[in-house]
């Protein structure tokens, strides 16, 4: 168990605090004392499939111990585990290692009121009381900081091959695969990750009539969209899909719709029971 | 009886669908557990509005409201306290739509979880989560109880099949949160509901995740001398990288009793039995069961049984699924039990069940998901022996402490409900249970939406609490 003692002091009872962990995805709230959490992975249990590690490990540097043990983590590379799981975006492996959320087991945080509370539990199954810890996955710090986090790992499979092939249309090549961990289409052409064993992949990409590549294409950055996933092939311009995900990286700008007012009232009142004050990243919109 | 609640609900229900003689009250006092509350009336709703004016009328009257699936809980989660409102909802058992290119599909609450699998299988997809009562539970109770079964070992309990909710709250609104978009905005509403045991809402839609059917599978199963080296096996299995299908454990006890049943030609000189599946892509299987066979005979496995058929598979796997029904022949009664531990620990957890059964004069069979570490102890038993429900409730807490002091927790997929709301302190501090309670507050700040479960008294919220009989918390 990591000591959360000087953490939870830094982040105090009172006045506004933020959090920052490398920066990479936004980065603390501008002209608010800032607060860092504790790093390192404090241990691996291979044959639970679970790591405990502080939420300001760099993920790389989390993949690099686990795969001493043939594991993984389901995490998106770069940054800190803690910013990871606060902003709770996948990466683009959603389809086969399944959203985020499902990667938190356990997690101690330090709440606005400045004590460390624990939600979850130690075990890679439970449904001992409500589940805090979907709610703490992209919560973007408004409900409290991550200070330690016990973390669902996965085995590292045997092989591992991107493959591409042309098509104008994705889902005839995703209907024909049994689990890929990834299918992308950028309007013209579908990639696929495909992991297991080495016959199979084989199998699997001369079914499809899918070339082994080198890896994925890279993502626009212009924005990030989150579409019904059959509304995929409604997008034009230079984009690539999640296909089976429905997440959408394009080239262009975009804003999200809008929540419903009563699920917007619904989520400030989550926000307001946590941090009645909003001294925990104020200003930022959760 | 409350005649003005009754008139309100029926001014929204048709009277036909709003229950108040007594026999059914009685029925619906309680769930697939043994604690026995009060219904004050039961209605029958079709439609969100239905359940929206069932909602409105019970709160408008200040009386409490309990959404029921199927009633197979077995946490007392769906019984009712205080002559509550209950709000059934195995009338709304349509599937509204399935996205089969996609792999998810809206249903409503009362689709059973099994008829939701046959359903779907002519498209090659089932929903993952499997409990032991399939054929009956309803998809609406796997949401308040996120519940497992032997195959969310690689596949994940409910929770990970939900993508969205309809859902409403204890002020009669109505919410979608989540949905088949992937990233919706904001906190995840909808991952906090799946496992809320009925306290934030009553959900109306449910958008689950569909999963392929495996091409391949394998069933296999080993015998031991020893529970230990079939509790080695598992966690071998695990640290070598595979994460099977499924992984069962059955005990001695359970194995005669349910060979006894089906005549399976298990072997009942065997200490422990693990049934593994493995699925998926052929070779793949194919090298998993080769190293699986490897690492059992390693640990003293002393046959290994390979379903060579569809027909034989079925067969272990019916051994497994109706161990319950066969333990019937051993004594009237059973009490189920529910905790998980980490795996390197079932031997020691398992040694400590079997001597507090023996402690208590009680007769203990395990079958239980050892993969997960998911604990399932038996305590079978004739309750028109004196004294023996005390014996059991004893036992049964003594099991339930021995697990949380190994490092484990209170439920793998039974949930808490009345059942073991007073033990939740063993595994949370007042802070924790605290941000729980808060959780609550903010989804349901009436307090009406089946209150008095889950979180002790201290964290209730001003909950009145009321342990009813037959539970042993």
């Amino acid at each position: 168990m990591i000591d959360l003692a000087d953490f939870a002091e830094q982040v105090g009872t009172d006045g506004p605090v933020t959090i920052s962990g490398l920066g990479t995805r936004g980065g603390p709230q501008p002209g608010v004392r800032c607060v860092r959490a504790p790093d390192g992975v404090d241990w691996v249990q291979p044959d639970e499939m679970i790591v405990c590690c502080g939420a300001g490990t760099p993920v790389d540097a989390l993949v690099a111990a686990l795969a001493e043990y043939g594991q993984t983590v389901a995490l998106p590379s770069g940054g800190t585990v803690g910013g990871a799981l606060s902003v709770g975006r996948s990466d683009v492996r959603r389809l086969g290692y399944g959203p985020v959320r499902d990667v938190l087991l356990q997690a101690r945080y330090v709440s606005a009121a400045g004590e460390v509370v624990k939600a979850g539990g130690p075990t890679v199954k439970n449904v001992s009381g409500f589940d805090l810890c979907r709610l703490l996955v992209g919560a973007r710090g408004a409900l409290g900081f991550l200070g330690e986090v016990l973390l669902r790992t996965r085995p590292i499979p045997a092989a591992s091959q991107w493959c591409c092939v042309e098509a104008v249309e994705p889902f005839s090549t995703f209907g024909s695969l049994h689990r890929p961990v990834s299918v992308l289409w950028d309007g013209a052409r579908v990639w696929v990750l495909l992991e297991g064993h080495p016959a199979d992949i084989d199998q699997q990409a001369s079914g499809a009539g899918l070339q082994a590549v080198d890896g994925p294409p890279p993502l626009p950055s212009g924005s990030r969209r989150s579409l019904h996933p059959a509304d995929i092939v409604t997008c034009s311009g230079s984009f690539i899909a999640e296909v089976g995900v429905g997440i959408v990286h394009h080239a262009d700008a975009w804003s999200s719709p809008p929540r419903a007012a009563r699920v917007d009232s619904l989520a400030r009142a989550v926000r307001h029971e946590f941090d009645p004050t909003g001294r925990c990243n104020p200003g930022l919109d959760v | 009886m409350n005649g003005a609640l009754v008139a309100d609900l029926c001014a929204v229900i048709p009277s036909d669908r709003v229950h108040t003689n007594a026999t059914e009250l009685g029925l619906y006092g309680r769930d697939a557990s043994n604690i026995e509350g009060t219904a004050g009336v039961v209605c029958f709703p079709l439609t969100v509005e239905e359940v929206q004016g069932a909602v409105r009328a019970a709160v408008r009257h200040g009386v409490p409201f309990v959404a029921r699936g199927a009633g197979t809980g077995l946490a007392g989660g769906a019984v009712p306290l205080h002559d509550a409102v209950v709000i059934t909802t195995t009338k709304m058992n349509r599937v509204l739509s399935v996205d089969h290119v996609n792999r998810f599909a809206w249903v409503e609450p009362g689709v059973l979880n099994l008829d939701l699998t046959r359903q779907v299988s002519p498209l090659g997809m089932h929903f993952a989560p499997d409990p032991s009562s399939q054929q009956s539970c309803s998809i609406g109770g796997n949401v308040a109880n996120n519940s497992g079964g032997p195959h969310c070992l690689a596949d994940g309990v409910t929770a990970a099949h939900i993508l969205g909710l309809e859902v409403v709250l204890s002020d009669g609104s109505v919410v979608v949160l989540g949905g088949p978009e992937p990233e919706i905005d904001g906190l995840d509403l909808r991952g906090a509901f799946v496992g809320s045991e009925g306290m934030f809402g009553v959900a109306t839609k449910v958008c689950v995740r569909l999963t392929q059917n495996p091409p391949a599978v394998r069933t296999m199963l080993m015998d031991f001398s020893s529970v230990d080296a079939g509790a080695h096996t598992v966690s071998a299995i695990i640290a070598a990288g595979m994460v099977p299908a499924a992984l069962e454990m059955m005990d001695q006890l359970c194995v005669q009793a349910v060979e006894a049943y089906i005549h399976a030609g298990l072997p009942l000189d065997a200490a422990a039995v693990l049934l593994v599946e493995v699925a998926g892509l052929p070779h793949g299987v194919e090298a998993d069961v080769q190293r699986i066979v490897d690492i059992g005979r390693a640990h003293g496995a002393r046959t290994v049984r390979i379903a060579q058929d569809e027909a034989e598979r079925a067969l272990l796997w019916k051994g497994r699924k109706t161990a319950f029904g066969a333990i019937a022949r051993i004594k009237p009664n059973y009490y189920l039990h529910d905790t998980v531990v980490p795996r390197r620990v079932l031997p020691d957890v398992l040694r400590q069940v079997y001597d507090i059964a023996r402690r208590h004069d009680l007769l203990v069979l395990n079958v239980f998901h050892a993969g997960d570490g998911n604990l399932h102890p038996l305590l079978v038993f004739d309750q028109r022996e004196p004294g023996v429900m005390d014996r059991v409730h004893a036992a049964g807490e003594e099991i339930v402490r021995a697990s949380v002091a190994a490092g484990g927790v209170l439920s793998g997929e039974h949930g808490i409900g009345l059942e073991k709301r007073d033990f939740m302190p063993l595994m949370f501090d007042p802070a924790d249970l605290e941000a729980q309670a808060a959780m609550r507050r903010a989804f349901d700040p009436t307090g009406l939406a089946n209150p008095f479960k889950v979180l002790p008294s201290a964290a209730g919220c001003g909950d009145l609490q009321h342990v009813p009989d037959g539970a042993w918390v």
